[in-house]
Parts: structure tokens; sequence; C-alpha cells
């Protein structure tokens, strides 16, 4: 069913400037019905503003976007009805409690009072809430609070749910949780588009887009993306890894270096491996390099490496 | 325009409020500590004023003057002198604020009656004082002129409305207005500033609420607050002060929430510019001084430059003190005062039409 239905999100060349800065540049983007989209970028490359845009809270300054067939911002009204949206930051009322944040959203959507009623008793049951029903919401723990804005923003069964770093302030096992009710969202038919910095949560996605500096530096399923990395991944294990990365680092072929651990994660062009091995014996050190398996962090960093390098870095 | 939603967002503003104890607490706070501050404290008839008598006429009809003087209350004569020089000595040290001169020709002055009689000399660094000497320069003098010129130039001054010369009674009407522009004001202000510094207002804007649904019912429950502190003001200024409502009720309460409404604009145009709650308040007091020294309430509007009157027929308050001394004192009608309700309301239409226009300007 999925497969005929037209795309939730259509964005086209979609632009946001503020002033002399260029937030959003360009993007396009197609987001599928009831999958889970994950928007992959550092602080500060547009996510934000990106899904805001998407939202109709925003109006861009150039591109064409259409969400759930209105097209935006001429229909923002219209949509606001049938999308949710999570903000980054916890936007219920700290001084009302679980009960009455939800009671205000019902009447907000013009829900009516027993359909409300049910509804809320229903997300009680799904979010683990009704212990907390009368507490105030800033007396919450961070995954209790996660917990009743996401109850929030399905309260009215948004086709679209939107969630701007829904995890930033959360333990890891409430995370586990959260992203358990975001796969039983979509799989209700729901359409979630998450940005998220992390690496492991963005794995979880179905489709993804990795942003960077407001472009959109790669997009597709995270193993697609994986598959289709640039170079490979090798894990080198010297005595002295801090002077191997220095030396690393200025080689053209390494695109990234990171330390774990002991050893180093070093992602360079296919069939360098010799190359490296030479320039560190060079210097004199003795390493060990190891082809591993790509994961995320290294599409991400040879996808804004590759941007860097055209904007003439 | 949803009613539903609006009611909605007046209901939340109100849990809220009733969880705020300390905003609580100044709804009923604020009218009542301010009514019995100023009903107590403004009092422009001065009495007992420290004072020293000058007598050099000595004389039976000047011992008489100094009588009269004294039991008048004005004056709380304290100190007798003997030298001129005295005088300005004890005024200088602030010893006291006015000095009874009576020149030794008294009894001829008062005979011919070609020159004044006697002298008060007062300390005219402060106006209160002035304004007793002004008042003591008409004192009866009838029984010292033998009667021959006593129907004369003498000025009968018939006082209407205020025959004890209360200042209360003038004062506490005023209050309500000077109370209503401070409380309405600065709610309003804090409450839509804070919905956007707290955050609320990016999940807001996400759901069908309009913006203007947003605002009046923020500010709904105010209009309630305000009328309650209105009752509030005339129920303990009657019962402590004795501030009586000659006009009609309900005419009170009519040009009450007309001002109320022109507050409560006032409040949602500082909140569209105010960034945070700091800056709102900051916006509130100034917008309030101004108002609260040009309108009448503090110093008569008669005796402002030509500027400042024009200035103050800008402002609300000036309307409402106006309005609500005619309607409460001199048992004015609503009707006959419509020059007055006017500019509330235009006041009323041109700050919200701002405030909407700027509110619709953020969202977007």
């Amino acid at each position: 069913m999925a497969a005929e239905a037209p795309p939730a999100i259509v964005a086209r060349g979609l632009s946001k400037r503020f002033g002399a800065l260029t937030a959003v540049d360009a993007l396009d983007l197609t987001v599928q019905r009831a999958e889970v989209y994950g928007f992959l970028g550092p602080n500060g490359s547009g996510k934000s503003t990106t899904i805001r845009m998407l939202c109709g809270l925003l109006a861009p300054s150039a591109g064409k976007i259409e969400v759930l067939g209105c097209t935006l911002p001429k229909d923002a009204e219209a949509l606001k009805r049938r999308i949710g949206y999570m903000t980054q930051k916890f936007s219920l009322y700290d001084d009302l409690s679980v009960r009455e944040n939800l009671d205000f959203l019902a009447a907000l959507h013009s829900i009516k009072p027993a359909a409300a009623r049910a509804r809320i008793d229903e997300l009680y049951r799904q979010y683990r809430l009704g212990e907390l029903a009368d507490r105030l919401a800033g007396t919450l723990s961070g995954g209790q609070r996660q917990r009743l804005a996401l109850a929030g923003a399905v309260l009215h069964r948004p086709e679209l749910l939107l969630l701007d770093e829904p995890t930033s302030a959360v333990d890891p096992q409430s995370r586990r949780e959260f992203w358990d009710a975001l796969f039983d969202l979509a799989e209700a038919g729901a359409t979630l588009l998450v940005s998220t910095h992390l690496m492991d949560e963005a794995e979880r996605c179905h489709r993804l887009a990795i942003l960077d500096h407001g472009r959109l530096v790669a997009n597709g399923t995270p193993q697609a993306l994986m598959q289709a990395l640039p170079g490979s991944t090798l894990s080198i294990e010297c005595p002295q890894p801090r002077r191997a990365q220095a030396l690393l680092e200025r080689l053209p072929q390494v695109l990234g270096v990171a330390q774990i651990g002991t050893r180093l994660r070093v992602l360079a062009a296919h069939g360098e491996e010799r190359a490296l091995d030479t320039a560190l014996r060079d210097a004199g050190m003795e390493a060990r390099i190891t082809p591993v398996a790509a994961n995320l962090e290294d599409v991400f960093v040879a996808a804004t490496h590759r941007l860097r390098q055209e904007n003439g870095g | 325009m949803n009613f539903a939603r609006l009611l909605a967002v007046a209901r939340k503003e109100l849990l809220q409020l009733r969880r705020d104890r300390l905003s609580f607490g100044m709804i009923v706070g604020v009218p009542t500590v301010e009514l019995l501050l100023f009903g107590f404290a403004i009092n422009l008839d001065v009495r007992h004023l420290p004072a020293a008598v000058l007598d050099q006429a000595n004389t039976q009809e000047s011992r008489e003057l100094v009588a009269e003087l004294a039991s008048s209350q004005v004056l709380d004569l304290r100190k007798h002198l003997v030298a001129p020089q005295e005088v300005a000595a004890l005024l200088r040290r602030g010893e006291i604020s006015a000095a009874v001169v009576i020149p030794p020709d008294f009894e001829e002055r008062l005979q011919r009656g070609d020159r004044p009689a006697w002298q008060v000399v007062v300390d005219g660094s402060d106006q209160s004082v002035q304004a007793a000497a002004r008042q003591l320069a008409s004192f009866p003098l009838a029984t010292l002129r033998n009667g021959a010129s006593a129907a004369g130039n003498e000025v009968e001054i018939v006082n209407f409305y205020n025959p004890e010369r209360k200042a209360s009674i003038n004062t506490v009407p005023g209050l309500v207005g000077v109370i209503l522009t401070m409380t309405m004001v600065l709610f309003t202000a804090m409450a839509v500033v804070r919905e956007r510094e707290r955050g609320n207002l990016e999940m807001l804007i996400a759901t069908p609420l309009s913006p203007l649904e947003l605002t009046l019912g923020k500010v709904l429950p105010y209009v309630g607050i305000g009328l309650l502190q209105v009752t509030l003001i005339l129920l303990l200024g009657g019962l402590v002060f004795g501030v009586p409502v000659r006009g009609s009720l309900l005419d009170v309460y009519l040009a009450a929430l007309a001002f109320i409404a022109a507050s409560l604009t006032l409040g949602i145009f500082i909140s569209t510019v105010a960034r945070n709650q700091f800056q709102a308040m900051q916006l509130t007091m100034f917008s309030f001084l101004p108002q609260v020294l040009l309108s009448g309430f503090m110093f008569p509007f008669q005796g402002m430059p030509r500027q400042a009157q024009w200035l103050s027929e800008l402002f609300p308050l000036t309307h409402f003190v106006r309005l609500i001394r005619a309607i409460m004192l001199r048992s004015a009608s609503l009707s006959e005062m419509w020059p007055e309700l006017l500019p509330l309301f235009a006041f009323t239409a041109l700050m919200l039409s701002i405030a909407v226009a700027r509110t619709k300007k953020q969202l977007v």
C-alpha cells in the first residue's frame, strides 16, 4: 500500500536564509508514507530549521514544499490538524499536570470531551503516564517528560509526526523505549521524521538524510549509504596513537581519523592500506592495519569531508 | 475564530495562575496595600505644620489672631519669637515650615485696610506647605475687622462633593485606575511573553490555535481579575475611607471595563515588543510612570504645561480618572461622559490592531 500512496513530504530546492546566514541551502527531500526518516547532522546543520519549514512554522526563502498533499506555506493551517510536532526543548507547561496538559491539547484540536477522555486513557496506558496523571510536568524526569511530549504530539492521531532531536535529554534505557514507540507509530501507518545527531539512532531509521551546513550531503537507507561509502574503514593498532593520528590526518588519501580506545579508526580511499603503512613506517611507527566493517559515522565523515573539499578546504 | 479553543486557553491560564502563588497574591495584595498607602499617605490638606509666631504688635487683636490661627490646627505654633532674624534661621534649619509675622503697626494696617495686615512666611520649597499657606491667606478675619468690611472682599469658598475636604475622596476613585494600569498591563505583558520565553509558543503554533484565539484567551481571565480588583477597591474605599459611589454602580463597572480593555491591549502590545519577562516589566514601568504622573491623579491637570496636557490626553488613565471621579463623586452618568469614553475605545482599537499585525509577523 505504501508503494502507491503519494509521498508524505516532497521538498524541492528548499532554502532558508536569516540575513547573511544560509541555514538551509537548496534541499531536495522525499519522504515516503509510513517510514521513519532520519535527519542526521551536527548542531547548526539546518535540521531544526528544515523541520520548522516542513511544519509550516517558518516560511521558506525559496523552494517548494508539499506535505501530505498540502502546499506550504499556503495550506499551513489545514496541515496543522494532520501533523504532530515534538519540539527539541520540552514545550508543554511545567506548571500544569500531565492530565491538564493533555486536556488542553485535546481542546486545541477540538476533540470532543468523551473522545478526548478515551484517547487520553489510551495514551496513559501506551506511554505509562497513568500513575503520573496528577503530577506537574515540571517535576517529571527526562524520560517521563519525553513520553508526555510524545503523547501530546500524537494525541490527535497525526498522519505525520516531526520530532526535533527528541532524545537529547534522556538516558539510554528511555531512548530505547522511545524508539520502540516510534516504530509502533510507523507500523500503525504514521510517517515519522526524526532529527538526531546520534549515529545509533540514525542507523535505526528506514531512510536517512545527512545534513551539513544546510546542505543535503547524502541520503538513502543506512545500508545503502554504508555500501556506497567512497573509501574503506581501517583499524590501526600502533604504540603511539596520538602521533600516528597527527601524521595520518595530513595524508591526502585519509578522509577521517578517530581514536577508539587504543586503536585508530581511519577512513581512507579504497586500496590505500599499503601507502598508509609505508607512511607510518617512514615515521618510525610500527603499525598493524586491518580492514573493518563501515558504520554510519564513516558515511557521515566521508560525506562532510567531501563537502569541505568542494568548498575549497 | 473558535470560541472553544479560546476558552481552553483561558482555562489553562487560570490553572497556571492558581499555581503561581505570588501572582495570585498580588491580585488581592496590590490593590489592598496601594489603597491603604495612598489613602492614608496622600493627604493634601496639611495640618499641624511646625510654625513660629513673631508678634511685634503684641496687642489684644494680634493675640486674638494668634489664638484663632492656633485653633485652626493648620499651624502648630510651637515657638514665639522676638527677633525677625530668628524666622529665617528656623526656616533654614527646617525646624519650622511657616512663620506668622505680625508687624508693630498691625492695628493701624487693619483699620486702614490698604496694606496686608500680617504675613505668613513659608518654606516654599515644599508645595504642600505653599498650598497650606494659600489656605491661611483666605483665613476669615471677620472678627478682627469689627464687621466693617466683613461682607466686602471676603471670598467664600463653597466646597461641593467633598465638604470635609478629605483627600481620600479624590484619591480612591483615581486609585482604581492606577491599580488597574499597574496590574492589567503587567499581567498581560508577562503572560504572553512567558509563553514565548518558555518555548510553549513553538508547540502552540503547530496546533490549529490561531494567534488571535491565543491572545484573547490569555487576557480573558484578566478582565475578570480586573473587575474583581475594582470591587475590592470600592469596598475597601467605602469601608475604610468612606468614599461613596454616588453615580450608578453599573456605570462604574462599564467604565472600568472600557479601561481594562485599553490596559490589556497596551499589555499585549508590550508583549509583542519585549523579548523576555524582564523587558516586559521594564516597558510596563516605562508606560506606567508618565500615565500616573500626568493623568491628573497625582498632580492637578490644570497645573501642567500645555505640552504635558496634550501628551496626557493620549493616555487611557487620564480619561479614566476623569470618568471615574465624575461617576463616583459627582454622580455623572456614563452617557454624558462619552467624550472621555471615546478615547478609551480608540486607544483599545489602535493597540489591538498594532499587536495583531505584529503577532502575525512573528509567527510566520
